[in-house]
């Protein structure tokens, strides 16, 4: 009996057409959790470093985590890992909404897709009944509204569906998987999807999820919601309302947008408008916001409302779902000055499936090249005058792939070098060739410095979590370290420390804090990251807000009491570190060096580089990874993971002896 | 012959304005009524189900009622401020013209029971478990007419029971039998 999982996988392969229900191993719960964890121990096993992200040889895995469909409150995420055609090296996205739950009570863990399918198909699971079905009709269909026809014909209103739209069918190297509510965007997910001719995934699931120790499990449940409750009258102080509670940011509840839009870059990440937000904007927004947000919803089984309808009929734009920021990157980049320009763009961009990340960037970088020069009338004929009509021309362009939409929907790095003619001077906002948040700031922060680089994420958004950011008032700060549970064994008064002084006259970055605190923040708020996403507990109620209901004292007892493993802090952060390590082995495998491991050039303005150096290399060493950021044999042997030591020595990446990095080896 | 009698009436009020549609209900639901308790949770067996069509802004928690053995003539459709429900959709019946409220391996009805539990509840755990309060739980009295037979037939058994207990079941069933027999010319007056 398995407890918390199903302890089945379903592995397709759409080149043979086969469909196998395949059981796990037990073991490899105990050494790598679920999630994002077992995705990453399949990859390495199965895909070798050599292909082509987008060859039938990539597999895609939609995972849920271990906690999905368990009483867990907010334990809905899918987990979809992958090889990106943008990035070559692994693919983080992940989305909250129904299909995990779904997926497991279906019966199944995760969905390991392998091969091509010769015509678009999609797949229908319903509990042990699989189908790979016909999907020539849906060819174009936008990815809601692909759902919506699916669930028609199957006449399964309940089925839940994760499906592709234009952009993924074309391979669009940062085409979203939407699934009506939630999305995974990042790192062209979509376009894996697509050329596998893979146009959804549409599942339903009657069966049981099992507790190992239920009375523990639902009393922890109850705590959970109490904390939620909890924080819900106590906002944190002093910092911009969008991270004073809990969930995703939200945006969508919340119409005070001048942290966002004074704090942030407009355009192609390049000027702050430090003075945009004023009181008539506020009205402004305020009323477009209100007039488009039709209603705040929730994922499955939890009570945040980070979602919103969004029905905005007079425009022309069919219903959908926003959270978070989207609202406000297609405004910026375009530097569009009001709102409903977002709200209208967004839903298209979501019926072609974007990320609404990197799809604003890389449109605001085509207008710039354009501007210079670099792009011409020839290239985009008909190009209107304005930027918010330019951004529906190019987002049809790049969804159909047509003209100068074929070259940029590769992103802005490679569509850089394709165009050639100066235009990667423009590419200033990526790092390991992906589109980076646009924020553009003074001072080096060097917990951030070493977030940016070395996130295997590589995404901000998915690394950062439960730290202000940036110093709490002075008088507040006593107070906001009383009831902070969430740090981690051993590390309370390092951490507590840090909130009381940094911001004082001496303890400013970037010279403060010490580099081994440094390195320890960093581990912190990216070790709850890994946890979620082995969980699949959403990151607004765990590794993003400050002061969240699940932390690192409370999801082992999950754990243990969900999964009848017996799981304390040490073991889940042995767990993680071994994740951590075996997804750092198989994008070093790809190539990925310390030469990649840099944030945009412009970030900040003040740079240190020797400081820089030396931060990497500490915190190399801090990982047990050599000075190129590879992990070594000791850390990868004392982690279990041999078997990846010896692939890295017989390919040369590792020498046998190798030692973690010392300063006199980087000096 | 009847008389007024005052009854608890349990209710769930169901404000559809506040529901997210996150479905939390259905989980509590499920899991309170796995045997054991919360071993086991499945939405599929669910005496709550949230009707949950998001793009047309549809959110409506209905509970299982009684089990019928036959389906309506009609099937009805609602339209509420130009949005429109299924056909049944808040019907709360498991009947024979769909799969729900039924249990899906056995298609055995299931029934909203308020959470019967021993000791009893505060209130049923979908209330405890909705934090958006779109579920609160109300109980009220009213004055029911319960029929004197009804009564008397309950005082007959608990007296037989008790007659039962002492003297054995085969015992008493053997007595009545016999009074039946001696007194069968004076019942058929």
């Amino acid at each position: 009996m398995r407890y918390a999982e199903t302890g089945f996988n379903l592995e397709i392969d759409l080149s043979r057409g086969s469909i196998e229900k395949v059981p796990t191993e037990p073991k490899l719960t105990e050494l790598h959790l679920g999630g994002l964890g077992t995705n990453a121990k399949i990859l390495w096993d199965r895909v070798p470093p050599e292909v082509d992200p987008l060859s039938p040889d990539n597999m895609l895995i939609f995972s849920s985590g271990i906690l999905a469909a368990t009483p867990a409150t907010g334990a809905n995420r899918t987990i979809v890992s992958t090889f990106s055609p943008q990035t070559l090296l692994m693919a983080f996205s992940m989305m909250g909404g129904f299909f995990a739950p779904e997926l497991k009570y279906a019966g199944y863990d995760k969905v390991i897709i392998s091969g091509k399918s010769p015509s678009l198909v999609y797949l229908w699971i319903k509990n042990d009944k699989v189908e790979i079905r016909d999907a020539s009709h849906l060819h174009g269909k936008g990815a809601l509204e692909t759902a919506d026809l699916i669930r028609q014909e199957l006449n399964e209103p309940k089925a839940q569906v994760a499906a592709i739209g234009l952009a993924g069918e074309n391979s669009v190297y940062y085409a979203s998987i939407e699934h009506g509510r939630s999305s995974a965007s990042r790192g062209g997910i979509g376009a894996v999807m697509g050329s596998k001719g893979l146009k959804a995934i549409a599942v339903r699931g009657t069966g049981d999820i099992s507790l190992a120790r239920p009375d523990e499990f639902i009393e922890l449940c109850n705590e959970v919601l109490k904390y939620i409750q909890h924080r819900a009258s106590n906002p944190i102080k002093g910092v911009p309302p969008i991270l004073a509670g809990i969930g995703s940011p939200q945006e969508m509840a919340i119409h005070d947008e001048q942290w966002h839009t004074t704090s942030f870059a407009w355009g192609h990440a390049r000027q702050r408008r430090k003075d945009f937000w004023t009181k008539e904007r506020e009205k402004e927004w305020r009323e477009t916001q209100e007039k488009a947000v039709e209603r705040l919803i929730s994922c499955y089984n939890c009570p945040m409302k980070c979602g919103a309808v969004v029905s905005y009929p007079a425009l022309g734009v069919s219903k959908y779902m926003m959270k978070c920021y989207s609202k406000l990157t297609y405004v910026m980049a375009a530097m569009a000055d009001d709102l409903d320009f977002g709200f209208r763009i967004a839903g298209r961009a979501q019926e072609y499936g974007l990320d609404s990340y990197t799809t604003p960037q890389v449109m605001a970088f085509a207008i710039e090249l354009y501007e210079a020069g670099i792009l011409t009338e020839e290239d985009m004929p008909g190009f209107p005058s304005r930027n918010e009509d330019r951004f529906f021309y190019l987002v049809d362009k790049i969804a159909m792939r047509e003209g100068i939409g074929d070259v940029l929907a590769k992103g802005v790095y490679w569509a850089a070098r394709q165009i050639g003619k100066g235009a990667e001077a423009f590419d200033h906002n990526t790092t390991k060739k992906h589109e980076q948040m646009v924020i553009k700031l003074g001072m080096l922060n060097p917990i951030y410095y070493l977030m940016y680089a070395t996130g295997e994420k590589i995404s901000i958004t998915q690394i950062e979590g439960q730290m202000p950011q940036a110093p709490l008032p002075k008088d507040y700060r006593e107070e906001f370290i009383k009831d902070w549970i969430h740090i981690p064994t051993g590390k309370e008064e390092g951490f507590k420390r840090f909130i009381l002084e940094w911001g004082d006259e001496d303890k400013r970055f970037p010279f403060w804090p010490p580099i081994d605190l440094i390195c320890e923040l960093v581990d912190w708020q990216e070790t709850m990251h890994y946890i979620d996403d082995c969980t699949g507990i959403c990151a607004g109620l765990s590794s993003f807000p400050i002061k969240p209901p699940y932390h690192i004292h409370n999801i082992p007892l999950f754990l243990s009491a969900g999964t009848g493993l017996d799981i304390d802090e040490p073991g889940l952060l042995e767990i993680v570190r071994r994740n951590r390590n075996l997804i750092r082995a198989v994008n070093v495998r790809r190539g990925l060096r310390r030469k990649d491991e840099k944030p945009p050039e412009d970030h900040w303005k003040k740079r240190f580089p020797e400081l820089e150096a030396k931060l990497l290399d500490e915190y190399y060493k801090f990982r047990g990874w050599n000075k190129e950021g590879i992990p070594t044999k000791e850390a990868l042997e004392g982690l279990g993971l041999d078997y990846v030591a010896k692939d890295l020595i017989e390919r040369g990446i590792l020498t046998n002896g190798e030692k973690p990095s010392s300063k006199e080896a980087s000096a | 012959m009847s008389e007024k009698k005052k009854k608890i009436v349990k209710s769930i009020k169901v404000d559809v304005d506040k529901c997210n549609g996150c479905r939390a209900c259905e989980v509590a639901c499920s899991a309170f009524h796995a045997s054991p308790k919360y071993s086991s949770n499945n939405p599929g067996r669910s005496r709550v189900r949230v009707i949950h069509e998001p793009l047309k802004n549809i959110f409506v928690p209905v509970f299982a009622g009684e089990y019928t053995e036959a389906e309506c003539a009609g099937r009805d459709k609602y339209v509420i401020d130009g949005k429109e429900y299924d056909e049944c959709a808040f019907c709360r019946a498991s009947c024979p013209s769909r799969d729900l409220f039924k249990e899906p391996d056995s298609g055995l009805p299931l029934k909203c029971d308020m959470c019967e539990s021993e000791p009893p509840l505060e209130e049923p755990l979908c209330v405890q478990w909705c934090l958006a309060d779109a579920l609160t739980y109300e109980e009220r009295e009213e004055e029911v007419e319960e029929e004197e037979e009804e009564e008397q037939m309950e005082d007959i058994e608990l007296g037989l029971e008790s007659l039962v207990d002492k003297y054995g079941f085969d015992k008493i069933v053997d007595a009545v039998a016999r009074l039946a027999e001696s007194k069968k010319g004076e019942i058929s007056k």
